[in-house]
Protein backbone atom coordinates (compact mmCIF):
# COMPACT_ATOMS: atom_id res chain seq x y z
CA UNK A 1 0.00 0.00 0.00
CA UNK A 2 2.72 2.42 0.99
CA UNK A 3 4.73 1.49 -2.09
CA UNK A 4 1.68 2.25 -4.25
CA UNK A 5 1.36 5.72 -2.74
CA UNK A 6 5.07 6.30 -3.30
CA UNK A 7 4.70 5.27 -6.94
CA UNK A 8 1.70 7.58 -7.44
CA UNK A 9 3.45 10.60 -5.90
CA UNK A 10 6.67 9.96 -7.81
CA UNK A 11 4.76 9.66 -11.12
CA UNK A 12 2.96 12.92 -10.32
CA UNK A 13 6.37 14.52 -9.68
CA UNK A 14 7.56 13.26 -13.06
CA UNK A 15 4.41 14.57 -14.81
CA UNK A 16 4.84 18.00 -13.18
CA UNK A 17 8.52 18.08 -14.19
CA UNK A 18 7.66 17.29 -17.82
CA UNK A 19 4.93 19.95 -17.78
CA UNK A 20 7.47 22.49 -16.44
CA UNK A 21 9.78 21.71 -19.35
CA UNK A 22 7.03 21.86 -21.99
CA UNK A 23 5.09 24.97 -20.94
CA UNK A 24 6.18 28.36 -22.33
CA UNK A 25 4.05 30.49 -19.96
CA UNK A 26 6.46 31.22 -17.11
CA UNK A 27 3.65 32.13 -14.68
CA UNK A 28 2.26 28.59 -15.04
CA UNK A 29 5.80 27.23 -14.71
CA UNK A 30 6.26 29.02 -11.38
CA UNK A 31 2.94 27.65 -10.11
CA UNK A 32 3.91 24.14 -11.25
CA UNK A 33 7.23 24.52 -9.43
CA UNK A 34 5.24 25.28 -6.27
CA UNK A 35 3.16 22.14 -6.85
CA UNK A 36 6.40 20.21 -7.36
CA UNK A 37 7.63 21.46 -3.97
CA UNK A 38 4.36 20.48 -2.29
CA UNK A 39 4.45 16.99 -3.82
CA UNK A 40 8.06 16.56 -2.67
CA UNK A 41 7.01 17.62 0.83
CA UNK A 42 4.24 15.00 0.77
CA UNK A 43 6.76 12.40 -0.30
CA UNK A 44 9.10 13.36 2.55
CA UNK A 45 6.19 13.03 5.01
CA UNK A 46 5.61 9.50 3.72
CA UNK A 47 9.31 8.79 4.30
CA UNK A 48 8.87 10.01 7.93
CA UNK A 49 11.28 12.93 7.35
CA UNK A 50 9.13 15.57 9.04
CA UNK A 51 11.75 18.31 9.33
CA UNK A 52 12.78 17.97 5.68
CA UNK A 53 9.12 17.96 4.62
CA UNK A 54 8.50 21.11 6.66
CA UNK A 55 11.48 22.85 5.06
CA UNK A 56 10.42 21.75 1.60
CA UNK A 57 6.85 22.99 2.14
CA UNK A 58 8.02 26.34 3.51
CA UNK A 59 10.89 26.95 1.08
CA UNK A 60 10.09 24.93 -2.05
CA UNK A 61 6.34 25.46 -2.19
CA UNK A 62 6.14 28.75 -0.31
CA UNK A 63 8.84 31.32 -0.46
CA UNK A 64 10.66 30.29 -3.63
CA UNK A 65 7.37 30.52 -5.53
CA UNK A 66 6.91 34.05 -4.21
CA UNK A 67 10.49 35.05 -5.05
CA UNK A 68 10.17 33.60 -8.56
CA UNK A 69 6.91 35.51 -9.09
CA UNK A 70 8.72 38.69 -8.04
CA UNK A 71 11.54 37.88 -10.44
CA UNK A 72 8.93 37.22 -13.14
CA UNK A 73 7.56 40.73 -12.77
CA UNK A 74 11.06 41.92 -13.77
CA UNK A 75 11.59 39.64 -16.77
CA UNK A 76 8.21 39.23 -18.46
CA UNK A 77 5.84 36.35 -18.65
CA UNK A 78 6.78 34.25 -21.66
CA UNK A 79 9.92 32.26 -22.38
CA UNK A 80 11.99 33.80 -25.15
CA UNK A 81 12.52 31.80 -28.33
CA UNK A 82 14.67 34.44 -30.02
CA UNK A 83 18.08 34.10 -31.66
CA UNK A 84 19.82 33.31 -28.36
CA UNK A 85 17.65 30.22 -27.96
CA UNK A 86 19.98 27.25 -28.52
CA UNK A 87 18.33 24.15 -27.08
CA UNK A 88 20.71 21.50 -28.43
CA UNK A 89 23.69 22.28 -26.21
CA UNK A 90 21.46 22.50 -23.12
CA UNK A 91 19.68 19.29 -24.09
CA UNK A 92 22.99 17.47 -24.50
CA UNK A 93 24.18 18.73 -21.11
CA UNK A 94 20.93 17.68 -19.42
CA UNK A 95 20.98 14.22 -21.01
CA UNK A 96 24.63 13.77 -19.99
CA UNK A 97 23.99 14.89 -16.39
CA UNK A 98 20.85 12.76 -16.18
CA UNK A 99 22.71 9.69 -17.46
CA UNK A 100 25.46 10.30 -14.88
CA UNK A 101 22.88 10.61 -12.10
CA UNK A 102 21.10 7.42 -13.15
CA UNK A 103 24.48 5.69 -13.32
CA UNK A 104 25.14 6.99 -9.80
CA UNK A 105 21.92 5.49 -8.45
CA UNK A 106 23.25 1.97 -9.18
CA UNK A 107 25.67 2.52 -6.29
CA UNK A 108 23.00 3.65 -3.82
CA UNK A 109 21.83 1.23 -1.13
CA UNK A 110 18.14 0.31 -1.19
CA UNK A 111 15.77 2.05 1.24
CA UNK A 112 16.12 0.69 4.79
CA UNK A 113 19.19 -1.41 3.96
CA UNK A 114 20.80 -2.25 7.36
CA UNK A 115 24.26 -2.39 5.71
CA UNK A 116 24.05 1.10 4.20
CA UNK A 117 26.49 3.75 5.51
CA UNK A 118 23.61 5.70 7.07
CA UNK A 119 22.69 2.75 9.26
CA UNK A 120 26.18 1.51 10.07
CA UNK A 121 28.09 4.77 10.55
CA UNK A 122 26.89 7.52 12.92
CA UNK A 123 23.09 7.42 12.55
CA UNK A 124 22.48 4.99 15.42
CA UNK A 125 25.11 6.76 17.56
CA UNK A 126 23.17 10.01 17.30
CA UNK A 127 19.88 8.25 18.12
CA UNK A 128 21.46 6.51 21.10
CA UNK A 129 23.42 9.40 22.58
CA UNK A 130 20.96 12.28 22.04
CA UNK A 131 18.85 11.52 25.17
CA UNK A 132 21.88 11.51 27.51
CA UNK A 133 24.12 14.08 25.77
CA UNK A 134 21.58 16.71 24.75
CA UNK A 135 18.23 15.60 26.15
CA UNK A 136 15.86 17.09 23.58
CA UNK A 137 13.09 15.07 21.93
CA UNK A 138 13.79 16.10 18.31
CA UNK A 139 16.93 14.23 17.27
CA UNK A 140 17.00 16.11 13.96
CA UNK A 141 17.45 19.40 15.83
CA UNK A 142 20.19 17.80 17.94
CA UNK A 143 22.07 16.56 14.86
CA UNK A 144 21.57 19.79 12.95
CA UNK A 145 22.44 22.28 15.68
CA UNK A 146 24.83 20.40 17.94
CA UNK A 147 26.48 17.28 16.45
CA UNK A 148 26.72 18.87 13.00
CA UNK A 149 26.76 22.49 14.17
CA UNK A 150 29.69 23.37 11.96
CA UNK A 151 27.86 22.24 8.78
CA UNK A 152 24.84 24.31 9.74
CA UNK A 153 27.12 27.28 10.35
CA UNK A 154 28.28 26.84 6.75
CA UNK A 155 24.67 26.81 5.53
CA UNK A 156 23.88 30.03 7.37
CA UNK A 157 26.95 31.67 5.86
CA UNK A 158 25.79 30.51 2.40
CA UNK A 159 22.38 32.15 2.93
CA UNK A 160 24.05 35.32 4.22
CA UNK A 161 26.30 35.34 1.13
CA UNK A 162 23.25 35.00 -1.11
CA UNK A 163 21.75 38.08 0.53
CA UNK A 164 24.99 40.01 0.07
CA UNK A 165 25.15 38.90 -3.56
CA UNK A 166 21.64 40.16 -4.30
CA UNK A 167 22.46 43.46 -2.59
CA UNK A 168 25.74 43.85 -4.45
CA UNK A 169 24.07 43.25 -7.81
CA UNK A 170 20.85 45.17 -7.39
CA UNK A 171 21.23 47.69 -4.57
CA UNK A 172 22.46 50.60 -6.66
CA UNK A 173 19.10 51.11 -8.33
CA UNK A 174 17.43 54.12 -6.72
CA UNK A 175 14.35 53.14 -4.79
CA UNK A 176 11.05 54.24 -6.21
CA UNK A 177 8.15 53.49 -3.94
CA UNK A 178 5.76 56.21 -5.04
CA UNK A 179 4.40 54.40 -8.10
CA UNK A 180 3.52 51.22 -6.27
CA UNK A 181 0.21 49.55 -7.00
CA UNK A 182 -1.05 48.74 -3.55
CA UNK A 183 -4.22 46.70 -3.61
CA UNK A 184 -6.33 49.44 -2.08
CA UNK A 185 -9.57 48.28 -3.65
CA UNK A 186 -9.31 44.66 -2.54
CA UNK A 187 -11.13 45.00 0.76
CA UNK A 188 -11.65 41.31 1.43
CA UNK A 189 -8.02 40.45 0.81
CA UNK A 190 -6.80 43.26 3.05
CA UNK A 191 -9.13 42.38 5.92
CA UNK A 192 -8.21 38.69 5.82
CA UNK A 193 -4.51 39.53 5.51
CA UNK A 194 -4.75 41.80 8.54
CA UNK A 195 -6.22 38.90 10.49
CA UNK A 196 -3.63 36.44 9.23
CA UNK A 197 -0.38 38.43 9.51
CA UNK A 198 -0.20 38.35 13.34
CA UNK A 199 -1.03 34.63 13.28
CA UNK A 200 1.71 33.97 10.72
CA UNK A 201 4.25 35.87 12.84
CA UNK A 202 3.12 33.97 15.94
CA UNK A 203 3.39 30.65 14.10
CA UNK A 204 6.89 31.61 12.97
CA UNK A 205 7.92 32.23 16.58
CA UNK A 206 6.34 28.92 17.61
CA UNK A 207 8.27 27.04 14.94
CA UNK A 208 11.45 28.85 16.00
CA UNK A 209 11.27 28.07 19.70
CA UNK A 210 9.53 24.71 19.45
CA UNK A 211 12.20 23.31 17.12
CA UNK A 212 13.82 21.28 19.89
CA UNK A 213 10.55 19.49 20.66
CA UNK A 214 8.91 19.04 17.26
CA UNK A 215 9.61 19.53 13.57
CA UNK A 216 10.87 23.00 12.87
CA UNK A 217 13.73 25.28 13.71
CA UNK A 218 15.49 28.39 12.52
CA UNK A 219 15.34 27.80 8.77
CA UNK A 220 11.59 27.14 8.58
CA UNK A 221 10.79 29.83 11.15
CA UNK A 222 12.82 32.46 9.31
CA UNK A 223 11.02 31.71 6.05
CA UNK A 224 7.57 31.79 7.68
CA UNK A 225 8.38 35.01 9.52
CA UNK A 226 9.56 36.68 6.30
CA UNK A 227 6.49 35.55 4.36
CA UNK A 228 4.27 37.62 6.68
CA UNK A 229 6.21 40.71 5.55
CA UNK A 230 5.86 39.65 1.91
CA UNK A 231 2.10 39.36 2.36
CA UNK A 232 1.98 42.84 3.86
CA UNK A 233 4.08 44.32 1.05
CA UNK A 234 2.01 42.66 -1.66
CA UNK A 235 -1.32 43.86 -0.29
CA UNK A 236 -0.49 47.30 1.06
CA UNK A 237 2.21 48.31 -1.42
CA UNK A 238 5.96 48.64 -1.11
CA UNK A 239 5.71 52.18 0.23
CA UNK A 240 3.65 51.14 3.25
CA UNK A 241 5.91 48.13 3.84
CA UNK A 242 9.02 50.30 3.72
CA UNK A 243 7.59 52.40 6.52
CA UNK A 244 7.35 49.24 8.64
CA UNK A 245 10.74 47.82 7.70
CA UNK A 246 13.98 49.70 8.16
CA UNK A 247 16.20 48.20 5.45
CA UNK A 248 19.43 49.24 7.16
CA UNK A 249 18.29 47.45 10.29
CA UNK A 250 17.36 44.33 8.28
CA UNK A 251 20.84 44.32 6.70
CA UNK A 252 22.42 44.60 10.14
CA UNK A 253 20.16 41.79 11.41
CA UNK A 254 21.18 39.48 8.58
CA UNK A 255 24.78 39.86 9.74
CA UNK A 256 23.79 39.66 13.40
CA UNK A 257 22.39 36.14 12.99
CA UNK A 258 25.70 34.84 11.61
CA UNK A 259 27.49 36.78 14.35
CA UNK A 260 25.39 35.14 17.09
CA UNK A 261 26.10 31.70 15.64
CA UNK A 262 29.84 32.31 15.37
CA UNK A 263 30.02 33.93 18.80
CA UNK A 264 28.49 30.87 20.45
CA UNK A 265 31.29 28.85 18.89
CA UNK A 266 33.91 31.36 20.02
CA UNK A 267 32.59 31.40 23.59
CA UNK A 268 32.96 27.63 23.79
CA UNK A 269 36.51 27.96 22.42
CA UNK A 270 37.37 30.63 25.01
CA UNK A 271 36.13 28.23 27.70
CA UNK A 272 38.71 25.70 26.57
CA UNK A 273 36.47 23.41 24.49
CA UNK A 274 36.17 22.84 20.75
CA UNK A 275 34.46 25.35 18.42
CA UNK A 276 30.66 25.01 18.86
CA UNK A 277 31.01 22.54 21.75
CA UNK A 278 28.02 23.72 23.78
CA UNK A 279 28.98 21.72 26.87
CA UNK A 280 31.18 24.71 27.76
CA UNK A 281 28.30 27.18 27.94
CA UNK A 282 27.00 26.22 31.40
CA UNK A 283 28.16 24.33 34.47
CA UNK A 284 25.84 21.45 33.61
CA UNK A 285 26.70 20.13 30.08
CA UNK A 286 23.06 19.38 29.20
CA UNK A 287 22.02 22.93 30.12
CA UNK A 288 24.92 24.16 28.00
CA UNK A 289 23.65 22.11 25.04
CA UNK A 290 20.16 23.59 25.46
CA UNK A 291 21.49 27.18 25.61
CA UNK A 292 23.73 26.55 22.61
CA UNK A 293 20.98 25.04 20.45
CA UNK A 294 18.48 27.79 21.27
CA UNK A 295 21.03 30.56 20.55
CA UNK A 296 22.25 28.95 17.35
CA UNK A 297 18.71 28.38 16.05
CA UNK A 298 17.91 32.00 16.90
CA UNK A 299 20.90 33.11 14.83
CA UNK A 300 19.75 30.92 11.93
CA UNK A 301 16.20 32.29 12.15
CA UNK A 302 17.31 35.93 12.22
CA UNK A 303 19.65 35.54 9.25
CA UNK A 304 17.18 33.54 7.13
CA UNK A 305 14.28 35.93 7.79
CA UNK A 306 16.30 39.08 7.07
CA UNK A 307 17.99 37.68 3.95
CA UNK A 308 14.57 36.65 2.57
CA UNK A 309 13.22 40.14 3.28
CA UNK A 310 16.30 41.71 1.64
CA UNK A 311 15.95 39.57 -1.50
CA UNK A 312 12.22 40.20 -1.83
CA UNK A 313 12.41 43.95 -1.32
CA UNK A 314 15.43 44.42 -3.56
CA UNK A 315 13.74 42.44 -6.35
CA UNK A 316 10.36 44.09 -6.06
CA UNK A 317 11.58 47.70 -5.74
CA UNK A 318 13.70 47.10 -8.83
CA UNK A 319 10.79 45.74 -10.83
CA UNK A 320 8.81 48.86 -9.90
CA UNK A 321 11.61 50.96 -11.38
CA UNK A 322 11.78 49.11 -14.68
CA UNK A 323 8.17 50.02 -15.25
CA UNK A 324 7.64 47.26 -17.80
CA UNK A 325 5.14 45.42 -15.68
CA UNK A 326 2.01 46.17 -13.78
CA UNK B 1 -18.09 3.61 18.73
CA UNK B 2 -20.60 6.18 17.47
CA UNK B 3 -17.86 8.76 17.05
CA UNK B 4 -15.85 6.18 15.15
CA UNK B 5 -18.58 5.66 12.55
CA UNK B 6 -19.37 9.38 12.44
CA UNK B 7 -15.72 10.14 11.84
CA UNK B 8 -15.45 7.61 9.02
CA UNK B 9 -18.68 8.91 7.51
CA UNK B 10 -17.26 12.43 7.47
CA UNK B 11 -13.94 11.26 6.03
CA UNK B 12 -15.59 9.28 3.23
CA UNK B 13 -17.98 12.14 2.42
CA UNK B 14 -15.04 14.57 2.38
CA UNK B 15 -13.10 12.25 0.10
CA UNK B 16 -16.09 11.94 -2.21
CA UNK B 17 -16.42 15.73 -2.38
CA UNK B 18 -12.68 15.98 -3.21
CA UNK B 19 -13.10 13.56 -6.11
CA UNK B 20 -16.30 15.21 -7.36
CA UNK B 21 -14.60 18.62 -7.08
CA UNK B 22 -11.72 17.37 -9.20
CA UNK B 23 -14.12 15.96 -11.81
CA UNK B 24 -16.04 19.25 -11.80
CA UNK B 25 -12.81 21.16 -12.27
CA UNK B 26 -12.18 19.18 -15.43
CA UNK B 27 -15.71 18.96 -16.82
CA UNK B 28 -17.55 22.20 -16.01
CA UNK B 29 -18.10 24.53 -18.97
CA UNK B 30 -16.60 27.88 -17.93
CA UNK B 31 -14.12 29.44 -15.54
CA UNK B 32 -16.56 30.40 -12.80
CA UNK B 33 -18.31 27.05 -12.52
CA UNK B 34 -14.91 25.34 -12.44
CA UNK B 35 -13.83 27.70 -9.71
CA UNK B 36 -16.97 26.76 -7.80
CA UNK B 37 -15.94 23.10 -7.94
CA UNK B 38 -12.45 23.98 -6.71
CA UNK B 39 -13.82 26.12 -3.87
CA UNK B 40 -16.12 23.33 -2.70
CA UNK B 41 -13.08 21.07 -2.48
CA UNK B 42 -11.16 23.75 -0.60
CA UNK B 43 -13.80 24.55 2.01
CA UNK B 44 -16.44 21.85 2.45
CA UNK B 45 -14.35 18.78 1.63
CA UNK B 46 -11.34 19.96 3.61
CA UNK B 47 -13.62 20.97 6.51
CA UNK B 48 -15.32 17.56 6.55
CA UNK B 49 -11.99 15.73 6.51
CA UNK B 50 -10.75 17.96 9.34
CA UNK B 51 -13.92 17.31 11.39
CA UNK B 52 -13.56 13.59 10.75
CA UNK B 53 -9.98 13.70 11.98
CA UNK B 54 -10.99 15.77 15.00
CA UNK B 55 -13.37 13.02 16.12
CA UNK B 56 -10.42 10.61 16.06
CA UNK B 57 -8.00 12.95 17.84
CA UNK B 58 -6.11 11.04 20.53
CA UNK B 59 -5.57 14.08 22.77
CA UNK B 60 -6.85 17.60 23.30
CA UNK B 61 -3.68 19.18 21.93
CA UNK B 62 -4.15 17.38 18.59
CA UNK B 63 -7.80 18.42 18.60
CA UNK B 64 -6.83 22.05 19.21
CA UNK B 65 -4.26 21.97 16.41
CA UNK B 66 -6.85 20.53 14.00
CA UNK B 67 -9.30 23.29 14.99
CA UNK B 68 -6.62 25.89 14.24
CA UNK B 69 -5.91 24.33 10.84
CA UNK B 70 -9.66 24.31 10.11
CA UNK B 71 -9.98 28.00 11.03
CA UNK B 72 -6.98 28.79 8.83
CA UNK B 73 -8.49 26.89 5.89
CA UNK B 74 -11.89 28.54 6.37
CA UNK B 75 -10.17 31.95 6.32
CA UNK B 76 -7.83 31.43 3.38
CA UNK B 77 -9.76 29.18 0.95
CA UNK B 78 -12.77 31.49 0.40
CA UNK B 79 -10.40 34.45 0.21
CA UNK B 80 -8.34 32.85 -2.53
CA UNK B 81 -11.53 31.89 -4.35
CA UNK B 82 -12.74 35.48 -4.08
CA UNK B 83 -9.41 36.84 -5.35
CA UNK B 84 -9.44 34.42 -8.26
CA UNK B 85 -13.00 35.33 -9.31
CA UNK B 86 -12.25 39.05 -8.97
CA UNK B 87 -9.09 38.75 -11.05
CA UNK B 88 -11.04 36.86 -13.72
CA UNK B 89 -13.80 39.51 -13.80
CA UNK B 90 -11.23 42.33 -13.96
CA UNK B 91 -9.49 40.73 -16.91
CA UNK B 92 -12.78 40.72 -18.80
CA UNK B 93 -13.99 37.15 -18.37
CA UNK B 94 -17.80 36.91 -18.36
CA UNK B 95 -19.74 34.09 -16.73
CA UNK B 96 -21.45 31.72 -19.15
CA UNK B 97 -25.17 32.35 -18.79
CA UNK B 98 -27.92 30.11 -20.22
CA UNK B 99 -29.80 32.85 -22.15
CA UNK B 100 -26.84 34.84 -23.48
CA UNK B 101 -25.98 33.48 -26.89
CA UNK B 102 -22.70 35.36 -27.31
CA UNK B 103 -21.28 35.04 -23.82
CA UNK B 104 -17.52 34.67 -24.05
CA UNK B 105 -16.86 32.53 -21.03
CA UNK B 106 -14.70 29.47 -20.87
CA UNK B 107 -11.02 29.08 -21.41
Amino acid sequence: MEATIHMIILSMLLAVAIAIVRIKDLFAVVMLAGIYGLLSATFFVLMDAMDVAFTEAAVGAGISTLLMLTALSMTGRYASTGSSYKPLLALGLVVFTGAMLIFGTTDLPSIGDPQSPVNTHVGYDYLATTPEDIDIPNVVAAVLASYRGFDTFGEVVVIFTAGIGVLALLMRTPLNTSAVASMRDHVVLRVVAKMLIPLILLFGLYVQFHGEYGPGGGFQAGVIFASAFFLYAMLFGLGAARKVINMTLVRLLSALGVLIYGSVGLVSMLNGHNFLDYNALAANPIDGQHYGIILVELGVGITVASVMIIIFFTFSSRSQNEGDSD
Amino acid sequence: MLTHYLSWGLLVLGGFLCVSGAIGLLRFPDFFTRMHAASVTDTLAAGMIMCGLMLQAPSWIVFAKLVMILVFILLTAPTSGHALAKAALHSGMKPLLPDSKHAQGGL
